[in-house]
Order: structure tokens, then C-alpha cells, then sequence
């Protein structure tokens, strides 16, 4: 089957995907997008965390077929220029990484989450990445992170 | 429809979060997708019969259910708001939870309560379940091969709706047990439904009725005092718009914090008769995720718990 997909604004057109095939192993596999991470392929971890359309989602848990003339963005398409975006820039300077693996699903729910809400109180945090696990258990530090990047962006003009 | 019934093989897929883990772990092959996804006018929702009625679409996910549909249906939110993740949420739907049709969806006790109806359709035609006919055992429906679900019809609350619902962390659960209670308030009806107890999803007739009964002494023995069953005008012209589930919304079970101060106990009496009612509707099992024994009790005190939130809201609301 061919898939016609915009990642992380480029467009691409891969053939031979299979039916069931993921959203995850497709950009891991096909696009060659390896941010995005494999942890427990059924949704409970997040740390395969993307965007489809704008809406945040486990890429383990969608067909790739399905994002059939949609548009994805992943973990590296977060920052515009190439560079790190300013949640990742919170995550580095708070110490919020540890073994990593799941940082990139991390900060992308984390950029989800200030997108919809810039100023967070704790309970939000918790509950908008209760989707994301850290299994250094490193949550103080992920939580520091996002007030970080919060009170930052608060305080550009 | 024409597709279904041409590839009776394929399965159908929308937020894929059952279907995608049993690909993922090799437990489903199906030969083919049928993705609803791009199927137009099923992620919507409308108000029906008058705007006594929301009529869900199958394929709208339960974060737009608790954004857009939390004021009529406050308990099916509720229930949403407790599934998965936020990831979870984005993707899964009500309709998806009814075709796996597991006596733990999280959707189903608020469906039962609210007596909803599941709209379903085929190439033979469209046709309307009765929630009550739906679950028909563990992961089996009513649904025909054939078929697929076109929409979800709720009606719309009358009355304070509660959800309430035990497992072992606060989001990423599958219910140990469940519990849903809806007052209707127009029709002085009382609705619930059981989760996780039982083979299927399950209706605790013998504590609506007694429930029922109650409601209906206190009315004709409150005359025109306040706090009554059915109280006033306002009860039901105020309808839905009244925001009884804003008002618990941030208060969600799923923080990790008691949803309210527990409301002076109206009844404590009725409220344990109710909740032992409740229980004993139920026929759980013993498995991973907690005993039968657990099951009773947590659900004796779910109930206990709903339908004393449930008169809060009456009283607040008179």
C-alpha cells in the first residue's frame, strides 16, 4: 500500500507499507525518524508520543494507513530552524534526562501540554503527561523542566 | 457500509488503541483495515429528539466527548476523563470501547445508566440496540458481523449524573470495578451501571428501584420544601445548561485526590442499602486485578459514594 504523508513538513510517498503496519515503525523504519522511541507498543508508555494533525498520539497505536494525506510531527520536527526547541532547552538545563529513552515522547507531551496550557499548575502537568513513564523514575526533574520552559515563555515579550 | 460488506474480513479501525496493541503483539492478523477515520460526518455530535438526546458519533474521541459534551452527558465524560491518557483519550472512542465490548470499558456503566441506544448499520440497513441488549458476554456484542456502529444516542441528562471508578494508579487503569448513577430527574428514574463485576457490563435493577422509591416518598413528603426528587420547575428547565459536571470537572478522580469533601450523608441508611444493592447485582470474578470479595465491597462503596455526590448535586441544584 502507498502512504502519502507530511513529516515534520516534508512531504513523503513511500510504497510497499504494510496493512498493519505502525505509525511508529513507519517513521522509525521508513522515514528514518528515530527519535521517536519503541518502548511497550500498546500505549501505555508514551514514549513513541507524536503529533498527528495537531492532536497528540501513541504512534504505536495508529496505522500508518491511516495517516494517509495527514500530517505528523515528530520529536525532531519540534524546533523550526534545526536547532532545540525551547522545551527541549528546559528539559537540558533542569537535568530532566537520564537514560533518555524516554525524554523525546516526554518532550513532546510536555510541548503539547504548554501549547494548551502556558501557565500549568501541578495537577495539569501530572495528568496531561500521566501518559508518559519514566522508568528512571526522574518525574521531579521532567516536572522542573516544564515550569521552566512555562515560566520562560511567560516571560518573552 | 458497501466497504464492510465486501471485505467481511477487514478490521474496522479508529483510534486504533485496542486493534493496534493485538497487532502490535501478534494476537490479531486481520488481513485488512477498514479505516474509519476517514469516513466524514462520524467524529461530530448533535443534539436530537428535540435536544432531549446527543447522538455521539462513532468516531469522535473521548477528549472531544469531556471538551464538547460534558454538559448533557456528565457522567459518560466523567468516564472518559478516567480512560488511558491524554495520548488515549485523543485517540479512542466511545464506539470503539462498545465493538470490543469488554465488561471493563470504562464508557459502558455511563451508557447503561443513561439507557443509551447504539445506532448501528449495515448494506441490510440501519438499526437502533437498546444498551441493554448490547453486551451479550465478555467482549461479545450484540453487533453483527456485518455491522458497524454509526453513533452512540445518549440522552441528555435531567438530573446530577456521578462515575466513579477503583484501579490500582490514577490514569493508565483498566477499572478493578466501576460504578455509574444517573438521576433522571424528569422522568424520576434512576439508572446505573456496573463495571468489571461481572461477565458483562451490568444493570443493578433491584437498588434502582429501591432508589426510585425513595426519591419518590421524599417528594410527595417534602411538599413544597426544597431538596426533593424532581423539585421544581427550575430542576428541569434549568436542564443540562446547569454545568452540574463543570463544577466537579477539575475535581476529576483521576488527580489523585477525593473528588469533594464527603457531603453530609443524605440517608446514610438508604445510601448503604443502595450501595449493598449495588453489590449484590453484581457477580464478579477473582483475577490479576483484585478479588471478588475486593470487587463487592469497593463497588458497595462507589455506589455509596455516587449516589451521595448525586443528592449533594440534587440539593445544590433545588
Amino acid at each position: 500500500m502507498k502512504v502519502n504523508v507530511t513529516v515534520n513538513g516534508v512531504a513523503h510517498s513511500v510504497d510497499h507499507v504494510w496493512a498493519l503496519e505502525s505509525l511508529l515503525d513507519f517513521l522509525r523504519e521508513r522515514v528514518g525518524l528515530r527519535g521517536t522511541k519503541n518502548a511497550c507498543e500498546q500505549g501505555e508508555c508514551g514514549s513513541c508520543s507524536v503529533y498527528v494533525d495537531g492532536v497528540l498520539v501513541c504512534s504505536c497505536l495508529v496505522a500508518a494507513v491511516q495517516v494517509e494525506g495527514r500530517s505528523v510531527v515528530t520529536v525532531e520536527g519540534l524546533a523550526s530552524d534545526g536547532g532545540v526547541h525551547p522545551v527541549q532547552q528546559a528539559f537540558l538545563d533542569a537535568g530532566a534526562v537520564q537514560c533518555g529513552f524516554c525524554t523525546p515522547g516526554m518532550v513532546v507531551a510536555a510541548h503539547c501540554l504548554l501549547a494548551g496550557h502556558p501557565d500549568p499548575d501541578d495537577l495539569t502537568v501530572r495528568e496531561e503527561l500521566s501518559g508518559n513513564l519514566c522508568r528512571c523514575t526522574g518525574y521531579q526533574k521532567i516536572l522542573d523542566a516544564v515550569s521552566l520552559a512555562a515560566e520562560r515563555s511567560g516571560a518573552a515579550p | 457500509m458497501l466497504l464492510r460488506s465486501q471485505y467481511p474480513d477487514a478490521s474496522p479501525i479508529c483510534g486504533g488503541t485496542d486493534l493496534m496493541v493485538d497487532v502490535n503483539f501478534g494476537r490479531a492478523r486481520p488481513p485488512t483495515l477498514l479505516d474509519l477515520t476517514s469516513v466524514e460526518d462520524i467524529d461530530s455530535w448533535e443534539l436530537i429528539d428535540d435536544g432531549r438526546t446527543v447522538r455521539i458519533g462513532a468516531g469522535m474521541s473521548y477528549t472531544r466527548i469531556i471538551d464538547e459534551v460534558s454538559g448533557p452527558c456528565p457522567a459518560l465524560a466523567q468516564a472518559a476523563r478516567t480512560i488511558g491518557s491524554p495520548q488515549i483519550r485523543n485517540r479512542g472512542t466511545v464506539a470503539g470501547n462498545l465493538a470490543t465490548a469488554s465488561p471493563a470499558g470504562d464508557s459502558h456503566p455511563a451508557l447503561l445508566a443513561c439507557w443509551a441506544q447504539v445506532e448501528v448499520e449495515s448494506v441490510r440497513g440501519p438499526r437502533l440496540i437498546d444498551i441493554d441488549d448490547f453486551f451479550v458476554g465478555p467482549k461479545r456484542s450484540a453487533l453483527e458481523p456485518d455491522e458497524l456502529i454509526r453513533a452512540v444516542r445518549v440522552p441528555a441528562a435531567t438530573g446530577p449524573q456521578q462515575f466513579a471508578k477503583v484501579g490500582p494508579r490514577n490514569a493508565m487503569v483498566i477499572a478493578t470495578v466501576s460504578f455509574a448513577l444517573n438521576l433522571d430527574a424528569a422522568a424520576g428514574r434512576v439508572g446505573t451501571g456496573i463495571g468489571s463485576a461481572g461477565p458483562t457490563p451490568l444493570r443493578a435493577r433491584a437498588a434502582e428501584q429501591m432508589l426510585e422509591d425513595v426519591l419518590a416518598d421524599r417528594q410527595t413528603s417534602a411538599t413544597q420544601e426544597a431538596g426533593g426528587w424532581q423539585t421544581s420547575a427550575t430542576q428541569k428547565a434549568g436542564g443540562w445548561r446547569r454545568g452540574t459536571a463543570d463544577r466537579q470537572w477539575g475535581e476529576a478522580p483521576s488527580v489523585g485526590r477525593p473528588r469533594r469533601q464527603d457531603p453530609p450523608a443524605v440517608g446514610d441508611r438508604v445510601a448503604r442499602e443502595f450501595g449493598a444493592l449495588v453489590a449484590e447485582a453484581a457477580s464478579p470474578i477473582d483475577d490479576v486485578r483484585g478479588s471478588a470479595q475486593y470487587r463487592r465491597h469497593a463497588l458497595s462503596v462507589l455506589a455509596r459514594r455516587c449516589l451521595n455526590w448525586a443528592l449533594a448535586d440534587l440539593e445544590a441544584d433545588a
